[in-house]
């Protein structure tokens, strides 16, 4: 048996004076209470956004991608952008949920479940642009490798684009499954202390018929522990893939080798922006800022400022380079980024993505709630900027100076993207009403090690000698 | 399954449990399982269970994800259907190796989910007999068969020994596959 024993010098996980019932208790609150008003306001609000979705996208699907303001020139304007944006968005549920699990970090265990139906929402938006962009929608399916009468026509493995078709289908598959084994125990948790009929049997169907007998859980562990080590080189790769999608052309800006680890750092970075907004907020109406304590949020600002502190480094990087290889397409690329028509674009992304996020180095703003909310905001905005920047300043001026271009989005495109909102908020929204937003099991387990009132407990043991201390702790159960 | 008669002890404590499985170990009472409403770190050796072996199913799907992939591509860009591009030779393994990855990860995920729900006889639908409401919320459930040589109130008895807060005897089936679980419901239709 393991040293059960955490110093109180370690931020407590859990506050408050909690028991196993208690924790449940708090959590379950918000599922067996009806919803507020101030919920159905966001509910049907999401639901007219994803409503303008679909009525946009049916427009662009009837129309053509006419309808978009891309062009020749500028082939991917900002479907792909939010596509980008998006997916780098999903990965930090995958990386607190997973990687977070390999490195020990205790702290997963409040915001995981949250982070990680984020994760899977963010993807499932994400999936809408590159299909969409294809046009033709309803040949969607070519790009997937089956059986066919077209002379047995596969598609091209060696594409970073179909790279990504298998990449982002296997990161969502993968998430899902993660996220609903977790889901499971925490179903029947619901379905035992159900009070409603109609509850109780459909918590039980989304419980598995879940009794949690000791082999079960043993079983459980070992599962999330395998799903967190796969999923760990998966979510690198997803972000790496989605670099290739431009890496591995010959376009100056996009043919740079730092692409993967820029692009993994920074959709950590945009990920973990929209946890902090979404959670804060979460926290608060829910009540439940005794499992996602300042401590949290804290550690989540730590690591915005490491990647975005990554991040910046990277541009200056990238700056350096062009300059460097003294390729003159490469040179001038990069000076049109900055200094040209897009320039604005370019210092939003530079604001937003590098100098804001250095205000973390400060201990009073990392646990101020409504700095974190107002960072976060502004970290997403940038990241979006980042895309942006990437895709359309890279294009618009190829090797032709006759088909130079200057590209603005259509109301279809900005109403397909602000559809993704709907449909991301939407799922956002029923999540946090039906499903239990922190993992109760998880926080159960860590309750005893990490919780406020067992924390102090322990101090009076703190003071005794190093042999009496281990016998105690050491023979607590 | 079948009907049995099962002697339920709860705990609140996981102090308490572990001692009582000790106990409950050595007393040569026949143990059916224990509940808990989180993994509990050790309760699996004090019950004597091996390490699963789902990590090796992980990996076996996982081969097979590799092997399809590379399998897959490499007969259609050698043989199925050749494409020159630019000269490049037909077998590009290094092209083949994200998708490869992904496949494998697929695989194993998805076969190992499979395997645990098999494993663990869950499934949407699947019903089994919950011992005690709270089992999966605050209580640690110890539920011991009731044999037929077994004398009842001695078990009872033992079980209040190791220190449980609650004991009674339940008539319950086990619960298995879709289908299986008519008995128990029979039993309970009979009662009422």
């Amino acid at each position: 048996m393991h040293l059960k024993y955490e110093s109180f010098v370690r931020e407590p996980l859990v506050n408050g004076n909690k028991t196993y019932a208690q924790v449940t208790e708090d959590i379950c609150r918000p599922i067996e209470q009806k919803p507020t008003r101030l919920w159905y306001m966001g509910f049907f609000f999401s639901l007219l956004l994803l409503g303008f979705g679909a009525f946009s996208v049916t427009w662009e699907v009837y129309w053509g991608i006419g309808t978009w303001g891309i062009n020749r020139t500028v082939g991917w304007g900002w479907d792909i952008t939010n596509f980008v944006w998006w997916v780098g968005i999903g990965h930090a549920g995958t990386l607190i949920s997973a990687i977070l699990l390999l490195f020990r970090q205790g702290w997963r265990t409040g915001v995981n479940r949250a982070a990680e139906a984020m994760t899977i929402f963010a993807v499932m938006c994400a999936g809408q642009f590159p299909i969409f962009h294809m046009g033709r929608v309803w040949n969607a399916f070519f790009v997937l490798p089956l059986p066919n009468s077209r002379g047995a026509l596969w598609p091209n493995f060696s594409s970073a684009l179909l790279w990504d078709v298998f990449a982002i289908s296997t990161y969502f598959t993968v998430s899902l499954l993660f996220w609903y084994s977790g889901l499971v125990p925490d179903f029947a948790t619901i379905r035992d202390r159900a009070k409603t009929k109609l509850r109780k049997h459909l918590y039980g169907i989304a419980s598995f018929g879940w009794t949690g007998t000791a082999k079960n859980w043993q079983r459980f562990e070992a599962l999330s522990l395998v799903l967190a080590g796969l999923s760990t080189p998966l979510v690198l790769s997803v972000h790496t893939i989605v670099s290739f999608d431009f890496a591995t052309s010959v376009i100056p800006g996009w043919h740079a080798t730092i692409f993967p680890p820029y692009f993994v750092a920074g959709a950590v970075f945009s990920g973990f922006a929209m946890v902090n907004t979404l959670l804060v907020l979460v926290r608060k109406i829910f009540r439940l800022e005794d499992y996602i304590t300042i401590g949290h949020i804290e550690a989540m600002n730590k690591v915005i400022v490491l990647t975005g502190s990554i991040v910046g480094v990277a541009y200056i990087t990238e700056l350096f380079m062009a300059w460097y290889s003294q390729v003159v397409y490469e040179q001038q690329a990069f000076k049109w980024r900055v200094l040209g028509p897009y320039w604005w674009s370019y210092w939003a992304m530079m604001t937003c993505n590098v100098i804001s996020p250095q205000f973390f180095w400060f201990k009073k703003l990392r646990r101020n709630i409504v700095f974190t909310f107002l960072l976060s905001i502004v970290v997403n905005i940038g990241m979006w900027f980042e895309r942006f920047v990437i895709i359309v300043t890279s294009l618009y001026r190829d090797y032709l100076p006759s088909s130079w271009t200057y590209y603005s989005p259509t109301w279809t495109e900005m109403g397909f993207y602000i559809g993704t909102f709907g449909l991301f908020f939407t799922c956002f929204f029923l999540f946090a009403k039906y499903f239990p937003v922190v993992a109760i099991a998880e926080i159960k387990f860590v309750l005893k090690t990490s919780g406020d009132n067992y924390k102090r407990e322990m101090l009076p043991l703190e003071e005794k000698s190093v042999e009496e201390f281990v016998h105690i702790v050491e023979h607590a159960h | 399954m079948a009907i049995k008669k099962f002697a339920v002890a709860c705990y609140d404590d996981e102090a308490v449990l572990f001692p009582a499985v000790d106990k409950v170990r050595n007393s040569g009472y026949k143990l059916h399982d224990v509940y808990t409403p989180f993994p509990v770190h050790g309760l699996d050796v004090a019950l004597g269970q091996k390490e699963t072996d789902l990590h090796i199913a992980g990996f076996c799907f996982g081969i097979t994800g590799t092997a399809t992939a590379l399998g897959f591509m490499s007969w259609i860009f050698t043989k199925d259907w050749p494409i020159n591009y630019g000269g490049k030779p037909f077998f590009n393994l290094p092209s083949f190796i994200p998708i490869t990855f992904e496949l494998t990860v697929m695989f194993a995920a998805v076969g190992m989910v499979l395997t645990y729900c098999y494993l663990n006889q869950i499934m949407p639908g699947v019903k089994k007999h919950i011992f005690h409401p709270r089992q999966t919320d605050d209580l640690f459930v110890i539920a011991m068969e009731i044999t037929e040589g077994t004398s009842e109130v001695e078990l009872i008895d033992f079980m209040k020994s190791t220190g449980a807060i609650e004991t009674n005897v339940q008539i319950a089936e086990e619960g298995w596959w879709y289908g299986r679980w008519d008995k128990e419901e029979a039993y309970q239709k009979q009662l009422a």
